[in-house]
């Protein structure tokens, strides 16, 4: 059996002074082909590896970290394509709670700022509400987001100014409400948005599209936002 | 270790779709509620479901909520209680109205409505031929679902603790629920929450075996915790295994691309479902099609150098199809098994996938467990629903798209019931014995200070293995005796599990130790009851029993920890308003 070899990043505030990378390696076989497989068999070699993971089909978004220098989705990412040593860190620009685990509180606070659900207050027809193929055809690419934070915490406006720049995950969500033509606040949608923080200190930097395992691209949705504010000064 | 005590007039345990289907119901009467999940919400196995939901809308083809509880007793063969199928099936198309009105992104037909596609065992006119019921938004409707009932949490400020993970049930002195032990995962702190009404909402126990298309966090949490505290688990012999999990990934594959029209072939490309169920072929019933496929496999027409799984064909549908209404399918198929279904089949096997057993209910979602001769005994202050509850809808088998129907239907029937029940408690409460957190603090102490502790991981292996080769797709009568054995020998190597890490700060070691002691329960309740229970009856196929016996048969069991005993209580065979569905022979 070949042998993998890792760089991890690892830290218990319970125990350690300061952050360290750990040197490891562990004997992988075919029926490895995520990461995650191996991140499985190195904790059962030493438990005290910190990480996230629940669904392991990249659709639950918890075992997202720094993989060799890009964000991913460890259950998404292909063992043959990585180089060794494997470095691992934790989702950059967020506090560490423990090794690849970090706090997300601010990411959830971004997306939870955009008031993400549906408002709408006609009172509901008995039966469902009418929207047409094309319009729902709309929400396609945005829906989607897991919500994994791989884009926003490859995003240096987000690592930033994390608490005032919503981010491209939250923007992403933002604009699935504006153009969901069930919603109706888009104009106060737009007023919140409207700030020289919240939305535009996206500088097209284009990391988040690079970054998102989905192949969502929380940039043209932000670009969509812009051209609707453009739109309603005109 | 200090022990922090809060108070709430309910507390839910778990947040895929059952637990924030019922929070919401709460958190909108304005009920002071915790809701406790292990992960972040949206990281909840709800969010995996595929397919649909199922509700006689009628958006396509004519269809009514009686030919949709028809499908399901069939289903069930018989074992589900038809007071609760009625009422899961009379609510359906309102819950799913209201879904669309939270704003779900429901995929649409040409007029605006929501699409429907055809599902395995939906039929119209009472079993004559298919009908398309299954809601969907693509292939995506569990995380669809999940994420839009989140998004109406946030908008009723739900408080939600996340990654805190449930211990063990608090009882009062007449065995009623009090509130739950939790462990908050960041600090490692032990609390716990006292509550008029406690929701458990925990999901399945999927992972109990070796090829699942269960997410890590299935192992059975609410079941494990029931069974310490000295309540039955009804019915977990039933154990659904999927059709078409991913060959060697065990990835879920929906039911649905055969509802678009996907064909299932073995090696010498035959549509081998043909023989098994003439009618409805590849969408007859999930056990009906996994026994087919086992029994192809079996005689040597499975595909592949081992021949050891088949194959799912979509290559002659519109490629437009493939995309548009199975996008995830797609992209799961080429980054799980290197096949792109638009030009190559997909390989698939039989995969563990649901439990039809559970936590038993009313279909008010109140849990009960027989008491002096009342086999509907409730248990006072507790609820379950969900996967982890049984009540029965599923009895012997599963439909699809009834899975996201109980969590709706139940989570908010449930919802409804505590907060009956809490208006007939005023006051505050009264102050729980000083020790409620006595046993969970035992337990994390034994934890803590084993010595020569036997590895979780290898502990888990085992009971997957054992699961995997003696509780599997057919029983086997001399399987079954030394799997019965087996499992018991696991149990106890549970009772000695030992960690490296000793960190009080986000220690998931720790917490995968608590996960299989809850795992472990669940196991222990599949493979006794499948050892006792002698006939065949939708998901359990007895290889000694091959006949259903409903003269000495129809019954839930169940299966008690203290003693690993097994007792039983009568199926409710009275629907609410319809005639009762009649016994008969099963055929697809």
């Amino acid at each position: 059996m070949p042998t993998m070899q890792f760089k991890i990043y690892r830290y218990d505030p319970d125990r350690d002074e300061r952050p360290r990378m750990q040197d490891i390696s562990v004997e992988i076989d075919a029926a490895d082909r995520k990461l995650l497989d191996v991140l499985v068999k190195l904790k059962a070699k030493d438990d005290s590896i910190g990480y996230r993971r629940s669904c392991r089909e990249g659709v639950c978004g918890s075992d997202a970290m720094n993989i060799n220098g890009k964000n991913g989705l460890a259950c998404l990412t292909e063992v043959k394509d990585l180089k060794q040593p494997v470095v691992l860190r934790p989702l950059p620009g967020l506090p560490v709670i423990r090794d690849l685990i970090v706090d997300m509180t601010q990411f959830f606070k971004q997306y939870h700022s955009i008031r993400p659900y549906l408002i709408n207050d006609e009172p509901p027809p008995e039966r469902e509400r009418l929207q047409s193929p094309e319009d729902r055809e709309e929400l396609d690419g945005l829906y989607e987001c897991i919500l994994c934070a791989c884009c926003s915490t490859s995003c240096p406006s987000f690592w930033w100014n994390p608490d005032k720049y919503v981010g491209p995950a939250g923007l992403l969500q933002a604009y699935r409400f504006l153009c969901d033509t069930r919603d109706q606040a888009t104009s106060e949608r737009l007023d919140d948005l409207d700030d020289p923080y919240r939305l535009f200190r996206c500088h097209s930097i284009m990391n988040c599209v690079d970054a998102c395992p989905k192949e969502l691209n929380p940039m043209a949705a932000i670009g969509k936002i812009k051209a609707m504010m453009l739109a309603r000064t005109v | 270790m200090n022990v922090t005590k809060r108070s709430y007039d309910a507390v839910i345990v778990g947040a895929g779709g059952a637990g924030l289907r019922a929070a919401l119901q709460l958190a909108e009467a304005g009920l002071n509620i915790a809701v406790l999940s292990k992960v972040f919400p949206t990281r909840s196995h709800t969010v995996a479901a595929q397919g649909g939901v199922a509700a006689s809308l009628g958006n396509s083809d004519e269809d009514h909520w009686h030919w949709h509880m028809y499908d399901t007793v069939k289903g069930s063969d018989w074992l589900g209680d038809q007071d609760s199928i009625e009422y899961m099936c009379r609510m359906a198309p309102e819950v799913v109205y209201e879904l669309e009105h939270f704003g779900m992104p429901f995929t649409r037909t040409e007029d605006g409505r929501i699409y429907q596609r055809p599902f395995g065992g939906h039929m119209s006119n009472f079993g004559e031929k298919p009908v398309r019921r299954a809601c969907a938004a693509a292939d995506r409707t569990g995380h669809a679902m999940l994420h839009t009932l989140y998004q109406r949490n946030v908008r009723a400020n739900t408080r939600f603790f996340v990654e805190w993970m449930a211990l063990d049930l608090v009882r009062g002195p007449e065995g009623e629920v009090l509130g739950v032990t939790a462990i908050e995962m960041e600090t490692g702190e032990v609390s716990v929450f006292q509550a008029k009404a406690t929701l458990f909402a925990t999901g399945g126990s999927g992972r109990m075996y070796y090829a699942s298309t269960n997410a890590f966090i299935n192992t059975g949490d609410g079941l494990g915790m029931a069974a310490r505290a000295g309540l039955p688990i009804q019915d977990m012999e039933f154990f659904q295994f999927h059709p078409t999990g991913v060959y060697g990934a065990g990835i879920l594959i929906t039911e649905g691309v055969r509802g678009e029209g996907g064909i299932l072939r073995n090696k010498d490309g035959e549509r081998f479902m043909e023989r098994y169920a003439p009618n409805a072929k590849d969408l007859a019933s999930r056990d009906v099609v996994s026994r087919a496929m086992a029994t192809e496999i079996k005689e040597g027409r499975g595909c592949g150098p081992e021949k050891d799984h088949l194959l799912l064909d979509l290559s002659h549908l519109d490629p437009d199809v493939i995309i548009r209404r199975l996008p995830g399918i797609r992209e799961i198929s080429i980054r799980f098994a290197g096949a792109d279904p638009v030009r190559e089949p997909i390989p698939v096997v039989p995969t563990a996938h649901y439990q039809m057993g559970g936590i038993p209910t009313l279909y008010s979602g109140r849990v009960v467990a027989p008491k002096n001769g009342d086999p509907d005994a409730v248990v006072p202050g507790f609820y379950a629903a969900g996967e982890c509850a049984c009540a029965s809808v599923h009895g012997g088998n599963r439909l699809g798209c009834n899975s996201l129907l109980d969590l709706l239907v139940f989570g908010r029937s449930a919802g409804d019931s505590m907060i009956e029940d809490i208006g007939k408690m005023p006051g505050a409460l009264p102050d729980l014995r000083r020790d409620a957190a006595e046993g969970s603090l035992a337990r994390l102490d034994r934890l803590e200070s084993q010595k020569d502790g036997e590895s979780v991981h290898e502990v888990q292996a085992a009971m997957r293995r054992t699961m995997q080769e003696h509780c599997g797709v057919f029983r086997f009568p001399e399987m079954l005796a030394k799997g019965v054995a087996e499992i018991e020998a696991v149990a106890e190597r549970v009772s000695r599990t030992g960690i490296g890490d000793h960190s009080r700060v986000f220690n998931t070691a720790r917490i995968e130790a608590l996960e299989v002691e809850n795992l472990i329960e669940a196991a222990k309740a599949t493979m006794m009851g499948a050892a006792n229970r002698e006939e065949s009856r939708g998901a359990q196929a007895r290889a000694d029993f091959p006949e259903r016996d409903d003269t000495n048969w129809l019954k839930h069991s169940l299966w008690y920890r203290e003693g690993n005993r097994i007792d039983y209580r009568p199926v409710h065979l009275k629907p609410l308003t319809v005639e009762t569905v009649a016994l008969k022979k099963r055929v697809y």
